[in-house]
């Protein structure tokens, strides 16, 4: 589904990215770990192509095409998503509007938009501007509505579970299982992710395959995400790298 | 008085269409059209609602001297003072008290000719009364030169609610200023939306409300898109004087290369008088200018007025918001203008929403 090779980027002329490399598979969901600041949300922006991320070497496959050059509307007509941590207000531009248009993007049967709007309790938000007036909550549910009706097959989640409480994290919780096929079987999964959270929350809702720790722009660990989960809240980030590097005696990230 | 509706030629019928004037008996309560100084039609269609023209207005009732050039000043300036001559025309809409109507009245104010129109309404809302006027002002097209001076004095009476909804669609050559004025006794509401999205050469004005009585209300909204070469100068100023009375002022300016004062005024003389201005400006395009020009006044202790100002280009942050949905960058681009202009019209008939909507989607793809 999605292989980066080597990738390294910048933001106005400052690395964020360095020698990233990430290969997931059709029906894998990766969590994403790290500290603020070192580069997790970069590299979902990267990824989707937000014009202020540049790559400066290294390729991002999707479904087995460069998609370097695209424009991020032709990676989400590709069937790449992304839900937001802080996406703006857009006023007067209803939230509607906006699954309407989604709708057309994956042919969903538009009816479906009051289904799912019903399943995250959001159907009196549809005709509000979107995100404007939205709490923390409203707006993360808001973000996994839009990407229901949207249905891509690559899911990018940017902090899903931040301030949000818990009867939230259970709406989104399952939604986001949904969309990543997790309530399926295993071979029967189609949809890929990539989620990142901080304190973990959010898999206690949804499983995943695997963990990552984005760590100095670089992925410095891998491994069971459950694992690595009580294994930070252990040791911290810090201590975790460490064990994950112990050995790599040459390793620049110490 | 022709009370029949007339045969319009098809070039004429599309303009009108543009500013929201159907000619329908079947939608409208009333209808009024004049042509340079000619009054084409005047006609009601629903008991309870007056629509003649000034002169004939002016002869039938003694007491409409007394609400002629009452609020507008004859000597304001050089434009109220050209419009003081015999030859002056407009309409007279009345509604009586207690009437409500569902379909609006429409009146249109059409310049054929290359000469001046000269103008002078007079607008009133009985006690009780609630109408709704949908007014379109359009010059012929090709028309090369040509001017627009227009009187309009709405009165609206206790406990009354009078929408006045207007949209202009002009020529490159054509000059335009209307002097307008309205008074808001006991209770009343006015609720007046300006439209303008086509290019012009000028169009200057700065309507005033009085609003005298106590718990009155006034709400202001203007969507304004300059073109090229085009200078917009509006704004609208409220005067309050009644207890626990409030103002509302918004307006939504978007320049493609024009010039825009987007202007704002609003006084608080009484007690618990409360008054907001908003005033938001978007430019598509390097050439052209906005100027927000808001301004409050307060001359009591216990007044409550604000405003808010912002000018900007389109966020990147929102197209890039909308293309991670799949919309392409011109579409995003498209609907976050849409959404500026999206003034959210509190009291506003739906036909008449209806009517601002087409109005902004006709110019869309211009803008973009």
């Amino acid at each position: 589904m999605l292989r980066v090779v080597n990738l390294g980027a910048e933001v106005e002329g400052t690395p964020i990215l360095d020698h990233v490399n990430l290969y997931i598979k059709e029906g894998q969901t990766y969590v994403l770990f790290g500290p603020n600041g070192n580069g997790k949300t970069s590299l979902l922006m990267t990824l989707i192509g937000n014009p202020a991320f540049k790559v400066t070497y290294g390729r991002i496959m999707f479904k087995g095409q460069d998609i370097n050059d695209m424009s991020t509307d032709q990676r989400v007509k590709m069937g790449m998503g992304i839900s937001f941590q802080n996406p703006p207000k857009v006023s007067g531009l209803k939230l509607i509007d906006m699954l309407l248009n989604c709708a057309k993007q994956s042919g969903t049967d538009p009816n479906k938009i009051y289904e799912y709007a019903q399943m995250l309790n959001m159907e009196k938000f549809l005709n509000r501007s979107i995100n404007v007036g939205f709490s923390g909550g409203e707006v993360k549910r808001s973000e996994v509505l839009q990407l229901l009706t949207l249905n891509p097959d690559l899911v990018l989640f940017d902090e899903p579970d931040s301030g949000v409480d818990l009867d939230n994290i259970s709406v989104i919780g399952s939604a986001m299982g949904e969309l990543l096929d997790r309530k399926k079987n295993k071979e029967e999964r189609k949809k890929s992710g990539l989620i990142i959270t901080h304190q973990g929350h959010i898999l206690d809702y949804v499983d995943a395959d695997y963990g990552l720790i984005l760590y100095k722009g670089m992925i410095a660990c891998m491994g069971d995400p459950y694992d690595m989960l009580d294994e930070i809240s252990k040791k911290g980030y810090e201590g975790c790298v460490e064990k994950c590097l112990k050995g790599f005696q040459n390793s620049r990230r110490m | 008085m022709p009370e029949r509706i007339p045969k319009l030629e098809k070039d004429v019928k599309e303009k009108l269409e543009k500013v929201g004037i159907e000619m329908d008996k079947e939608k409208r309560s009333a209808i009024f059209l004049q042509v340079d100084q000619n009054v084409e039609t005047s006609s009601s269609f629903a008991s309870g609602i007056e629509m003649i023209g000034i002169k004939q207005a002016l002869e039938k009732y003694d007491w409409l001297h007394d609400y002629f050039w009452k609020v507008v000043s004859k000597n304001n300036d050089e434009y109220t003072k050209q419009v003081d001559v015999a030859e002056v025309n407009g309409y007279f809409i009345r509604a009586l008290p207690g009437i409500k109507v569902n379909f609006p009245v429409e009146a249109c104010l059409y310049l054929k000719s290359p000469k001046k129109q000269k103008v002078h309404n007079i607008i009133i809302a009985e006690e009780s009364s609630e109408l709704n006027i949908i007014s379109g002002c359009a010059s012929h097209p090709g028309l090369t030169t040509g001017m627009h001076l227009g009187i309009s004095e709405f009165y609206i009476k206790k406990n009354a609610k009078l929408s006045f909804t207007m949209i202009h669609n002009w020529e490159n050559n054509i000059e335009v200023r209307p002097r307008s004025a309205a008074i808001v006794e006991e209770g009343g509401t006015y609720i007046s939306n300006y439209i303008i999205m086509n290019p012009v050469k000028i169009v200057q004005m700065y309507p005033t409300v009085h609003l005298n009585g106590d718990n009155s209300t006034a709400i202001m909204s203007s969507v304004i898109v300059a073109m090229e070469n085009s200078i917009v100068d509006t704004g609208s100023r409220v005067i309050i004087k009644g207890k626990g009375s409030s103002a509302e002022i918004l307006s939504r300016a978007i320049s493609k290369g024009g010039t825009i004062y987007s202007r704002g005024d609003i006084v608080g003389e009484s007690p618990d008088a409360r008054g907001h201005l908003e005033c938001m400006g978007m430019m598509l395009s390097e050439q052209g200018s906005i100027i927000a020009i808001p301004e409050l006044e307060a001359k009591h202790p216990n007044v409550d007025l604000s405003h808010e100002a912002a000018i900007g280009k389109i966020a990147e942050e929102e197209i890039f918001y909308l293309m991670s949905r799949g919309f392409t960058r011109d579409e995003a681009t498209a609907a976050i203008v849409r959404g500026f202009l999206d003034i959210e019209i509190k009291g506003l008939p739906p036909t008449l929403k209806k009517k601002i909507d087409e109005a902004i989607n006709l110019v869309e793809k211009e803008l973009i």
